[in-house]
């Protein structure tokens, strides 16, 4: 198998393509096609669905002629991808109930440890720095709804929701 | 004279007390951004976005603007004096321009730059305000038909003028049109793709995507290697270029504003282009060729001429027909919704402030930048020597909240950090970003106008070419298609990108 893939960069970005040009054609079938003239919800997404499935299947097959051939598939960094988006993540779920200080602190401190040189005196400092600057460009300046301190309010509305 | 009492009633709005603060916060905020590594303008402006929600849209998207000529001229500081383009417009700059700094004229390279930029940027102004309006009119004309064709256009004129796969290219643009059709659709009220999720029944919002795939996934790049950045000039001086320094480069100018502002107006190509095509034809006229790479004045002059011209003149088809022609292009689109604002021909007619204030605010723009850089110079050398690792946290973190304001909405963090995983794997499998972005814009927009297009033919495909424009549109997007793929043209293009490189 390994040998056939002249171009693995390209190979890989075709089955990408064939992939997903595949699950939203087959999710557009769902819905209502209509005819051309009265088009349902499903005819638009099923025909692109289906010219990038092609389009990735002619990727994948032009990946495997030898006068296409190209450099492998570098390799993926997890750390720095885990290190940047995990606090992203948790800033999104949790911001509405610790506030923007809390996870302010929380992102810069944790991003941080993607870099190769973590130190703590800096990091703390530029984490402070920033929080103070966000509170009072985005929140007092520009009056942005976001809460700046940890609010367990919301955690009475869900549970006003429950009763 | 009707121009006159147009760019009268533009300067008026442009130069109105507030509306000129936001124009210098935006220059500002972009040269800024331009001279940082690291976060390119798309990110920026998506970051930036909520922050002009208490903003009349006016002075929001003069601001806008502003951080777009902005970035694009910060990025030529960085190239010349640490050989690293903040911007990828500014690549070709890196190349002579580094030069000179080593040789000891970095204050010339930079106030050359700053003057072909100042000329170029006032000449495009000019060209938007003399075409967009006739364009406009045209554009009225457009059927849904024609509108569905314009946009095909669009597209393959981007995807000609992208480097790297054409195929690849043209896949990333169709799967930017469904994702652009995520959410409701508007004339069945069906929710497509949002998976049983209520938070993806408005669909996936712009700044999500520009976020996670050029703000989050850069960042993620730029980790992976530690950067390392050598700043060679500590101090600039001897900013005066000479009368034999201006003349040397008058042409050059010229050139490149020439050059920049054709290719501006095409889809996809914009400043790259323009920056880079003005390099070529320098060295293709110059006496001496070899001087070329060793510091040669016209070829700083020329492309960074090329480029804020360019920069300029694809605001042409945005103001006029509502259609993006680069990334950040798309995002101004995003941004005139936000703001209540329906991009199109009818801007001219029906926000006449709106439109004439833009384009006057450009000119104010590079003003404020001539005036601004050249003795700020001190400041930007100094932030060039701020490390990366305190700087991303930052970028991040106003990434977070800025993607998070702009509809208060935890799932649009998520989603960010989605699309950063997705744009870093787009970038390990060599898949340029940009087209998707394009066509993101325009999933709706093709299938809207498609939709009716078809209904009012009665299901008859034939309308496509039948009707004149659309068929003229059609048969340039056939004929840009079968030039790139000949195979003399296709050899060139290759070599072309490969130097750019």
């Amino acid at each position: 198998m390994k040998h056939l893939i002249k171009n693995p960069q390209d190979f890989w970005a075709g089955v990408m393509f064939l992939v997903i040009g595949l699950v939203f054609a087959g999710v557009a079938v769902t819905y209502k096609i209509g005819t051309a003239a009265r088009m349902g919800p499903g005819y638009f997404p099923m025909v692109l669905g289906g010219i990038l499935a092609l389009l990735g299947l002619a990727i994948v097959v032009s990946a495997m002629r030898e006068k296409n051939a190209g450099p492998a598939v570098d390799k993926f960094h997890w750390g720095p991808l885990f290190w940047v988006l995990m606090p992203v993540v948790v800033f999104g779920i949790l911001l509405k109930i610790l506030g923007m200080i809390v996870m302010g602190l929380f992102v810069v401190i944790v991003s941080s440890i993607a870099s190769h040189e973590f130190r703590w005196r800096p990091v703390l400092l530029l984490a402070i720095g920033l929080v103070i600057f966000c509170s009072l460009a985005f929140v007092a300046g520009l009056k942005l709804p976001i809460p700046l301190c940890p609010s367990f309010s919301v955690f009475e509305q869900i549970a006003a929701c429950r009763v | 004279m009707e121009l006159l009492a147009n760019l009268q009633l533009g300067f008026g709005v442009a130069l109105a007390g507030t509306n000129i603060l936001y124009c210098f916060i935006g220059v500002l905020l972009g040269t800024l951004i331009g001279v940082l590594p690291g976060i390119g303008p798309v990110a920026t402006i998506a970051m930036l976005l909520p922050a002009t929600f208490v903003l009349p849209p006016v002075s929001a998207l003069i601001m806008l603007a502003g951080i777009y000529y902005g970035a694009s001229y910060g990025g030529s500081t960085t190239a010349i004096l640490v050989n690293l383009p903040g911007e990828v417009s500014s690549v070709v700059t890196c190349l002579d321009g580094y030069q000179m700094a080593r040789q000891g004229h970095a204050g010339k390279a930079l106030a050359i730059a700053a003057i072909g930029s100042f000329f170029a940027g006032s000449v495009a102004t000019l060209l938007v305000a003399a075409f967009a309006p006739p364009l406009a009119e045209l554009a009225l004309k457009f059927g849904p038909a024609d509108y569905f064709s314009l946009m095909v256009l669009g597209l393959i004129a981007a995807v000609v003028l992208a480097h790297g796969s054409l195929i690849k290219a043209v896949a990333m643009i169709v799967l930017g049109l469904l994702v652009g059709l995520i959410g409701t659709d508007v004339n069945s009220g069906v929710a497509r793709y949002n998976f049983g999720l209520p938070e993806l029944i408005d669909g996936v919002g712009i700044g999500p995507i520009a976020m996670g795939v050029f703000g989050f996934g850069e960042i993620i790049r730029n980790l992976e290697h530690g950067q390392k950045r050598d700043v060679f000039v500590k101090r600039v001086t001897g900013l005066m270029p000479t009368m034999e320094d201006m003349r040397l480069t008058a042409f050059p100018i010229l050139r490149g504003t020439i050059l920049g502002s054709a290719l501006g107006i095409l889809p996809g190509g914009g400043p790259v282009l323009g920056s880079f095509s003005a390099y070529t034809l320098e060295k293709k006229l110059a006496k001496d060729p070899s001087r070329f790479g060793k510091g040669a004045i016209e070829g700083v002059a020329s492309p960074e001429s090329a480029n804020n011209a360019a920069a300029q003149t694809s605001f042409i088809p945005l103001l006029t027909l509502g259609i993006p022609s680069n990334p950040v292009m798309a995002l101004m689109i995003g941004a005139m919704i936000i703001h209540g604002i329906q991009p199109g021909p009818q801007i001219m007619t029906a926000k006449p402030d709106l439109f004439w204030g833009m384009i006057a605010s450009m000119w104010v723009g590079n003003l404020l930048l001539v005036v601004l850089n050249l003795p700020l110079i001190g400041m930007w050398v100094k932030l060039l020597t701020l490390e990366y690792r305190f700087l991303y946290p930052a970028i991040l973190l106003f990434c977070c909240i800025g993607v998070y304001s702009i509809n208060n909405a935890w799932m649009d963090v998520l989603l960010a950090a989605g699309f950063g995983v997705i744009g870093y794997t787009f970038g390990k499998l060599n898949c340029e970003a940009a087209p998707l972005l394009l066509g993101f814009v325009l999933g709706p927009m093709m299938e809207e106008n498609l939709r009716r297009a078809l209904l009012l033919s009665r299901g008859d495909p034939l309308v496509f070419v039948t009707r004149p424009i659309s068929a003229t549109l059609l048969v340039l997007s056939v004929l840009l298609l079968a030039i790139v793929l000949a195979p003399a043209v296709r050899k060139k293009r290759e070599e072309a990108f490969v130097e750019e490189e």
